[in-house]
Order: structure tokens, then sequence, then C-alpha cells
């Protein structure tokens, strides 16, 4: 890695830390509706570990898939902070032409194959993809981002059973931030340690720091070339925290002050940037700069795009239900001939 | 031509689409070695490995999901489900993820998979194993639900179900697979849409799906001996369903009989005459019928099994009703 592409990951951190809060404004202003779940202090996990797979859509890139929580994951896959930001807006020219909204990113020309909001659903999703990938050949892995919370569904276990019969190139990332909404882990999951879950299952699985991007990318590196290589699922758990509440809407008081200020000590975008300044790749003012930069770049690019793109319409409602231009032959009309 | 079960065709339809395109796979309980519990994939392991017709574990919702991820990149994947009343287990996948994804993606991704499973009663299979659903599959916006009759749309359907880009559920009927019908040995396809006029009458309508389109071609043979001539319409789709065809056989007879063989609240029937009344109520005589099952569980006994079903009896006297004669 070189110095150029570390100051480029600080840079992206802060962009996504911005991001997230210029939603969290632009929610307050009535501009975004629905739920919106912030990313803020899990950076580390998205950006680190995407940063070791291949990206940038293709059939040569990985493919990404995760739950609500999913600008960022989109964002670092590639998908274009514009669209993003317009989807979030409810715009025609947002990544899922203003459909989907903030739980429902997708970008197929970024391989991000979307954010799902049923809890859990995405993990055997993840698993096709794998198995798409594996039957096709294309050496390519599917990478699936997930809570600690999600890891009590069904679909959790039944998918890193056939994860491991089936030897599915898969990584499943659990982003362990110990809170599924307001309940701690503690009260609702029997064992902290998420990767102890699929031992079961004959599947490799490891626990590591999620706000230290080095630590992030050493272990997924490891992760990531075992699953290519051997085209095996891997679990990897992160942990991690949260810093906002689950949602705009969240019941506060489950936490403590002094929990809440135990881990923004531990601010990914601080640890890297002090290891980046001690290690005189960067000052305290390029820091700033690049801070400026990224509100700017937000506010005078991203954030005018989603304000002056034009809502879809209404005549097309419908559009999208099912296939726009469908085959003749597949659908009719019904000829009494065969 | 060659007289084919209704478990043939579907297998014969398999074996074309997987032959013709690499990424035609198939999956579900049993469906590999053992063949399938209708026999719908008999052969098929043997013939294209374990990698392309895969015997899952009993997780309908996961491989199911997982059928739909693998659809998602570009993969078509056949997954049978072993029983309808199975596929509740699979029902977050299918309704949340698989028939909205190409709508929250804004077109972007889709799912072309197709889910095969019976649905229906069989004999004393009782409350857990009779399910239908049909209804509930047809309801959801985002999905295709198809319910061929015998083996020309078993077959036919299929295959165009492989190569739609929708994702299809087709509703087949534990009491069909043994059906034979004469098929050609070309190849050839069904469209998903579009219901069908299986037999030509004048005086009244006897729609309609799945196994109870028998129920109404026996219905209209009896009441041949009775002068009375009934056109039979088989559905064939539920999700579009072709109101264009109804209103036409309509207009012709004034009157209606609709079959269906789940129970009735919030059923076919009650879609179907609600499109008649909205479409040509003044073309109606006299009032619409529906047969339908009783508003209960599928009871094991027997007796009341056979009193719980619609039976060809039953759409025969509510022919008679509507015409007036009883
Ligand atoms: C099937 C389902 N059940 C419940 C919910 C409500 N819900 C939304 S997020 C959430 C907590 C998930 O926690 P976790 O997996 O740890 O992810 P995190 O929010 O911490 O990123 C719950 C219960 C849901 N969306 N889907
Ligand atoms: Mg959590």
């Amino acid at each position: 890695m070189t110095d150029a592409d570390k100051k480029r990951l600080l840079r992206e951190m802060i962009f996504f830390r911005r991001f997230e809060d210029r939603t969290f404004e632009a929610y307050m202003e009535r501009k975004i509706g629905g739920f919106l779940h912030l990313y803020s202090g899990q950076e580390a996990v998205a950006t680190g570990v995407l940063e070791m797979a291949k990206m940038g859509g293709g059939d040569k890139a990985d493919y990404v898939i995760t739950g609500y929580r999913d600008h960022v994951h989109a964002l670092k896959a590639g998908a274009p902070a514009r669209e993003v930001m317009a989807e979030l807006y409810g715009k025609e020219t947002g990544s899922s032409r203003g459909r989907g909204g903030s739980m429902h990113i997708f970008d197929p020309t970024a391989n991000f194959m979307g954010g799902y909001a049923l809890v859990g659903q995405p993990f055997p999703l993840a698993a096709g993809l794998a198995l798409g990938c594996k039957h096709k050949k294309t050496n390519q892995i599917a990478i699936c981002f997930l809570g600690d919370g999600a890891n009590n569904q069904g679909t959790f276990h039944e998918t890193m059973n056939m994860a491991s019969v089936w030897n599915l190139p898969v990584l499943f990332v659990c982003e362990n931030n110990m809170y599924a909404i307001g309940t701690h882990i503690d009260r609702s999951t029997a064992v902290r340690d998420q990767y102890k879950r699929v031992c079961g299952y004959n599947m490799k699985a490891s626990q590591h720091d999620g706000m230290d991007i080095d630590v992030v990318m050493k272990a997924a590196k490891t992760a990531v070339d075992y699953v290519r290589k051997e085209s095996k699922p891997y679990f990897i758990e992160f942990m991690t925290y949260r810093f906002r509440g689950h949602s705009m809407s969240d019941a506060k008081g489950y936490r403590t002050k002094e929990e809440e200020a135990e881990w923004e000590k531990r601010d990914p975008i601080n640890i890297y940037k002090a290891r980046l300044i001690e290690a005189g790749l960067i000052t305290d003012a390029d820091v700033k700069k690049m801070q400026d930069d990224v509100q700017n770049e937000i506010e005078t690019d991203i954030i005018k795009f989603a304000e002056q793109s034009p809502e879809p319409k209404v005549a097309e409602l419908t559009r999208y239900v099912l296939d726009d231009n469908p085959d003749p032959r597949w659908i009719g009309p019904l000829q009494n001939k065969y | 031509m060659a007289q084919l079960a209704y478990w043939e065709a579907i297998r014969r339809a398999h074996d074309e689409e997987m032959t013709n395109d690499p990424l035609v796979f198939a999956m579900g309980e049993d469906i590999g070695v053992a063949g399938g519990t209708y026999k719908a994939t008999s052969g098929l392991y043997t013939k294209y490995g374990a990698e392309r017709v895969i015997d899952t574990p009993i997780s309908e919702n996961s491989y199911t999901g997982i059928g739909i991820g693998a659809s998602m990149v570009g993969m078509r994947p056949i997954i049978e489900i072993m029983s309808i009343n199975f596929a509740l287990l699979a029902l977050d996948t299918i309704v949340n993820a698989a028939a909205k994804i190409r709508y929250m993606s804004g077109g972007r991704v889709h799912c072309p998979l197709v889910i095969r499973t019976p649905g229906g009663t069989a004999h004393q299979l009782a409350a857990q194993h009779s399910a239908r659903l049909a209804r509930m599959f047809m309801s959801t916006s985002g999905l295709r639900v198809v319910t061929p009759r015998g083996p020309i749309d078993a077959y036919g359907m299929l295959k165009s179900a492989v190569r739609c880009n929708d994702p299809v559920v087709i509703i087949e009927h534990e009491r069909m697979y043994n059906i034979k019908e004469e098929m050609p040995d070309t190849e050839f396809f069904r469209p998903l849409e579009g219901a069908e006029i299986v037999r030509k009458g004048e005086d009244i309508t006897l729609i309609g799906y799945n196994y109870s389109v028998h129920l109404c071609l026996e219905a209209a043979k009896r009441l041949e001996k009775d002068g009375v001539s009934a056109e039979v319409v088989d559905l064939r789709s539920l999700k579009p369903i072709d109101r264009e065809t109804i209103r036409r056989s309509v207009e012709k007879t004034h009157r209606v009989v609709v079959a269906e063989e789940d129970e009735a609240p919030v059923g076919v029937g009650a879609e179907i005459i609600t499109g008649i009344m909205e479409d040509c109520f003044f073309a109606l005589d006299s009032q619409p019928v529906r047969i339908h099952a009783a508003d209960v569980p599928v009871p094991y006994n027997a007796q009341l099994e056979k009193a719980a079903i619609p039976s060809a009896d039953d759409v025969y006297q509510g022919a008679l009703k509507v015409l007036g004669k009883i």
C-alpha cells in the first residue's frame, strides 16, 4: 500500500462520515424520508474489507450485499455518491431510480447487489451470488455485511451450513456493534463472540478489532484470499460501534454515556489520522484541507445534484414491477398451437 | 407425438433447458439422487451432475434465497419446493426479495428464477399438507403465477418461465402428475400469460385453473347430457389475469361459475367475479356463483375431506343454480 493509498483511505473515511452527517441534516430538513440508518463509527469495516476485495464492477470485481445500513458499503463498492444521495432524496436519478430509498441502494454496475430491510435476508442471497460466481468460474467472490443481531435469524444457520457444504466463495462479514436497535447482545444472544457460532459448520472464522482500518485490512486480506483461492466460505467478525442511534428514531438510554465515550476514543478516523500524522505522511493542516474539500464536494456537487434532479414520473408508477420489455415468445399472446 | 405424463413433461422441460443453457440449474429437497418426490427431475442428476441438480438441506427460506441470489448474477434457477405448504417458510425471500428486487432497484437488478411447487389437496394429507395458497401468491406484485393444467402447459410454460426475466411461481398439483397428454416431440413453448378456452360452449362459462379445470370439464360433460352447452376457461395465469378472454366468454354465455380449490375468502373466485362486475356487469343474465373449499383447515377424515373440497358435482350443481334449474 503506497502513501498515496493511505491518504486516499483517510479521505474516503472522512468522506463517508461527512456523507452520513449530511444525510442526517437533509433528513432534519425533511428532504430525506423513511428510515435512515447511519454508519458513523463503523467506517473502518466496510472501507477496510472492500479495499482488500476487487471493486469497480464488471465480471472481474466481487459482489457486495448488505442490510439497511448500506450507504457506505454502496459507495465503497463504487456506486456514484451523487446517485446514492439522489436515491435518498427519492429522485429518478438515484441508484434505484427513487424506488428503493435509503435501505435499498442497488448498483449492479458496481456489483453492489442491494441493501435489504429484512434482518438476515441477505445471508442466502449472498450465498447465491457466490454460487453463481462459482458456477460461471469467474473467480469472483461475494461479500455479505450484516450486524450481530442478524445472526439470530434462521437464515444464518441455514446459509452457513449450505455455504460450507457446497464450498461457496462467500465472505460473511459480521459487524458486531453489540446492539440490535436497543437490545444489547448479552440480552439476546447466548454468546458475544459471533465467530464462535459458525464452528458447527466447519467454516473458517476469526474476530478482530473493527475500529483500526489497518487491522481490518490485514484480517480481510487473509480472508478474501482464502475465499477466492480455496473457494470456501469464511466468517469474519469485527468488533465495532455505531456512534449514532439505530436510525433517526432511537429510544436512547440503552447505552451508558461512559460506554459511548470509551468507544468514541477509538474513532476509526482519528486512529488512522493519528497514525498517518505520526508517520509524517500528513499534517493537521492537510487533514483540515481534506475535510474542507470533502464538505465542499458534497455540498456543491452531490447535494446539488440530488436537489436538482427530477422526481420519478407518477405515470411510471408501475414501471419496474415486471420486465418492461418481455419477449412475446414467453409471455404471449396465447395462440392455440404448439 | 407421444403420450407424456405431467411429471415427464416437467422433466423433459428441465432437460432441454439445462442442455440449452449452462446457466440453468435445479435445486430442491430430494430432487437429485432421489429424482424428486414426483420424479420431475429423475435422471437429471446423473446427466448433469451435483453442481446443476442440487440436493438441498431442509432450509426452504435460505435455499430459495440462494436461488434468488444466483438469479441476480445471471443464473437461471429452477427451484422445486416439495409442497406449497413448505413455501410458507420461504415467503420472506419470495415476497420480500424476489418479487421486489426489480422494483426496489429501479429496474436495474432482476431475478429470473422459477419456483415450482405442488399446491392442492391429495388424499387425506390433512391440514398441514393440503394448502393451495394460489390466492396468496397472486396477490403479490412483482411475481408471475401460473397453473399448468396438463402436460402440454407444464412443459411449455416451464420452458417459458426459465427464459422469462421475472420471478415465476408455477403451481402444480399433487393429483395432476400422472395426467397424460399427446405432445409433439419437437420443442415448443407455451406463453405465461393468456387464459385459454379449453371447451367451447354457448350457455354458461365455467372458469377454473390448475386442477379445477378438470372439475369444470367433467361438469361440462354432464351439462351436455342435460342439453346445456358449457364453455370452459382455463385461467392458466393467476398473475396477471387475462380479463379479456373472460369478458368475451361471459358476453357470449351471460352466465358464469368460477371453480377454485382454495377457500373462498379473498380468493381467486372473488377476484375473477369482481373483474366480471367491472368489465361486463350488464352482460350477466344471472348471479355468478363461485365453487370453493369450505372455510376450514383441510380435515384428515376422508368423508370430511371430501365435504371440504369442491368436486365436479359441486361445479355441476353450481351451474344448475346459475341456469335457474335448481
Ligand atoms: C426480519 C426482521 N425483523 C425485525 C426487524 C427490525 N429490525 C431492524 S434492524 C434490527 C436490528 C438488527 O441489528 P444488527 O443485525 O445487529 O444490525 P445493526 O443495526 O446493529 O447494524 C431489527 C430488529 C427487521 N427489519 N427485519
Ligand atoms: Mg448490531
